[in-house]
């Protein structure tokens, strides 16, 4: 005790408060007051998502007691899938995907630079991934046998959906045992956190694996859906190219969160990493710019292949074009020239335009490119109710990201106590 | 290589085999009904049905679902437009003009031999039966990849119910089961419809064609389509002319999944044995650059 008091007076930081927690009792009156709200809660951004959250709230209520007929959703016969699994399923797991990415890059490459944003990273994916779980809830039509699939009397594993859920559970556990030393810091428990550290640290390579097998496994989803995609997004190479666009659709997410981060937690963020920030962006920027080139690449490569370059002069092509220069080709050369010139300007909007690409590519191919063929009046377009529950999960996991950021060590360094033990 | 560095080697080995085994595929299903008795099927002869709509009647009788008006007036103006089967009706019937006159055509769950829906299911809710019907039960958890996955668009949702169900024909399993003829099959006025074995009506359908070259085309649709049906169709024109899928193909669909199935016990076997070794690789890479440090240092000190 005596060392840690000459240390911290030796880097000239206020001793750190540490929470005595030494019984239940204890944790749940610490659990209690950690419970109310840090910071001003009357704020504009609190008020509007609110009122989101709770007609959300409602109206999944509602969903429950009806179904999942108009006007819940705008599904129909021929289109299965909408919105929020599009949004959640597609999406969100895609922007989970910075949780590994980074994980692989300190972890693996041992590039301690990126370390200030990993454990962001790493809660934005498990946040992602749970609140995933809880749209999948909604979404699926006999949500209660969903445990069928884990406990069930017959596993169908032969069923792409059957090994993504297996996949999606124990990658919910493995991003839990990848954030559980910041947990274990914010308790104060140094023996919790030895043990939490080498388990965090065990649970890299096996969370990679996962995150490769569960990125792919969404456009594995698809592949039987073969006639009703159009041919110029349909490949039997979409696990491949939903695996790569995660990289820098997780990537982008860390980029764009940390935009947002910055200002939001400023006085979480020490001077050090603030100056590290920049450089932070750059070198993500310069790993972006790559995966993109290549997924650019492969996605001319395979056109080319299927012998679909005639398909583009006609209106789905276009659309196929607008995605690929647009929102693919356009981002990738703005990472790269943002990269160049250090412009964290250029890199931030370059993020956001990916972000909206991969949006793009999985809406394309589950329901704006899916059954493109059918007369407009068929189509399907998601419906206010859809949008506003999609919204209101969105807030939520927000609102628990923020309140995880505001209490532990996620922007900020861990206390010294706990570095000291990582050194060890 | 120290103990330390030994047993995590070994520990992600054994992490990568026992996800590759939990989560490997196993043989397509619907492979190991085909080593059971015949699949049973329907013959659908389209140059004799007359659109009356007994059988989208008859099915709906014996399945319980809304009873269909087909008296002669309603029939014109309902079968005036093109159709899908739905959650309430499982077949139906289409019209279509062709250059051979009108031709009439029922359409309902083709039951795969190797059923995309099938091999969709996470809980094999969606069965093939050892005899060729596709059924489903209600171990269902609702994530409609069967819909998703049908070449032909059967499977449907019950959207507007809060507890919901996949509806689709079931070739009448109960009906099989208890040796009747499926509803529709019983009630066609014109024989438009046969069941048997998949054996006897494939059979029987090349002995009309060959016995009536001019009448039908040599196409038995569903013989090889998606890797063979258990309903087959036999035709005067194309069947693209009177609504059938060209670009269907003859592999089964279960086969567009297949690659990432069996990608994945490689996948997670050998990826955290490659995170090791390129962990291994940076970490030389670093000590070498810091003996070649300390030498530079070296050598700068002695000068």
């Amino acid at each position: 005790m005596a060392g840690e008091k000459l240390e911290t007076v030796a880097v000239e930081q206020k001793p750190e408060e540490r929470p005595q927690i030494n019984s239940f009792g204890e944790f749940w009156i610490f659990f209690k007051n950690e419970l109310r709200p840090k910071g001003n809660p009357s704020t504009v951004f609190n008020l509007l998502s609110g009122i989101a959250i709770v007609f959300g709230i409602l109206l999944i209520v509602y969903r429950f007691a009806v179904g999942l007929g108009h006007p819940v959703t705008n599904l129909n016969q021929s289109f299965p899938w909408g919105l929020l699994i599009g949004f959640y399923v597609m999406c969100g797991v895609a922007f989970a995907a910075g949780g590994y990415v980074l994980a692989f890059i300190v972890y693996v490459l041992g590039v301690k630079k990126y370390r200030p944003v990993l454990r962001a990273a790493i809660l934005n994916a498990f946040l992602f991934y749970v609140f995933c779980s809880g749209a999948i809830v909604v979404a699926f039509g006999r949500w209660w046998n969903i445990p069928n699939v884990f406990l069930g009397i017959e596993f169908g594993a032969s069923s792409v959906m059957f090994v993504i859920a297996w996949l999606f559970l124990l990658y919910i556990l493995t991003a839990a045992l990848e954030f559980s030393p910041a947990v274990t810091e914010w308790l104060g428990k140094e023996r919790f956190r030895k043990i939490a550290g080498s388990l965090a640290l065990g649970a890299v390579a096996f969370g990679i694996t996962l995150s490769i097998l569960h990125q792919a496994g969404l456009g594995a989803l698809m592949t039987m859906a073969k006639g009703k995609i159009h041919p110029l997004w349909y490949s039997e190479f979409l696990p491949v190219m939903f695996f790569i666009s995660s990289i820098y659709a997780g990537l982008s997410l860390v980029i764009f969160e940390g935009t947002i981060s910055r200002k939001v937690f400023t006085y979480q963020i020490d001077e050090e990493h603030r100056h590290s920030n920049d450089d932070i962006i750059i070198g993500l920027a310069r790993i972006c710019g790559g995966v993109i080139f290549a997924y650019f690449s492969l996605s001319i490569i395979l056109t080319q292949y299927k012998g679909d370059f005639a398909l583009i002069n006609t209106a789905m092509g276009y659309w196929w074009l607008l995605e690929v220069i647009g929102f693919v080709a356009i981002p990738g050369l703005m990472f790269i020239h943002g990269a160049q010139k250090k412009n964290p300007v250029t890199i931030r909007a370059a993020a956001i335009i990916a972000m909206l690409g991969i949006l793009l590519n999985r809406y394309n191919n589950v329901f704006i490119a899916y059954n493109w063929d059918l007369p407009f009046a068929e189509k399907y377009y998601p419906s206010f109710i859809e949008g506003l529950t999609t919204l209101a999960i969105v807030f939520i996991q927000i609102w628990v990201f923020r309140w995880i950021v505001n209490r532990m060590p996620v922007m900020r360094k861990s206390p010294q106590w706990a570095s000291r033990l990582d050194k060890d | 290589m120290d103990r330390r560095t030994f047993l995590k080697i070994i520990g992600s080995g054994v992490v990568g085999v026992a996800t590759g085994n939990l989560l490997t595929p196993g043989k397509s299903s619907a492979e190991e009904s085909l080593s059971g008795k015949e699949f049973y099927g329907i013959l659908v002869d389209t140059t004799r049905c007359i659109g009356c709509r007994s059988c989208e009647k008859a099915c709906a009788e014996v399945n319980g679902l809304p009873i269909p008006d087909i008296s002669e007036t309603t029939n014109e103006t309902v079968i005036k437009s093109l159709r899908q089967t739905t959650d309430t009706q499982y077949t139906i019937t289409n019209k279509y003009e062709t250059g051979r006159g009108t031709i009439f055509v029922p359409k309902r769950c083709m039951h795969c031999n190797q059923p995309g829906c099938v091999a969709a299911c996470p809980v094999k809710a969606m069965k093939k039966r050892p005899t060729g019907h596709v059924t489903w039960a209600s171990n269902c958890i609702g994530c409609r990849l069967c819909m998703v996955s049908c070449p032909f668009d059967i499977p449907k949702f019950e959207y507007e119910k809060a507890i919901p169900r996949i509806q689709k024909c079931n070739l009448c399993w109960d009906r099989f089961n208890q040796g009747e003829l499926p509803g529709c099959v019983e009630v066609c006025p014109t024989q438009a419809l046969m069941a048997g074995s998949r054996r006897q009506i494939l059979e029987e359908g090349k002995r009309r064609i060959s016995a009536n070259p001019d009448k039908y085309i040599d196409h038995i649709y569903g013989e090889y389509e998606a890797g063979g049906t258990s309903h087959l169709y036999l035709s005067a024109v194309q069947f693209d002319q009177i609504g059938f899928r060209k670009d269907v193909g003859i592999k089964p669909y279960p086969e567009y999944s297949a690659p990432y199935l069996n990608a994945i016990p490689f996948i997670a076997t050998l990826t955290p044995l490659f995170m090791l070794a390129i962990s291994a690789a940076v970490k030389m890479g670093k000590e070498n650059q810091k003996e070649k440090n300390e030498e530079k240092n070296e050598e700068k000190g002695k000068h």
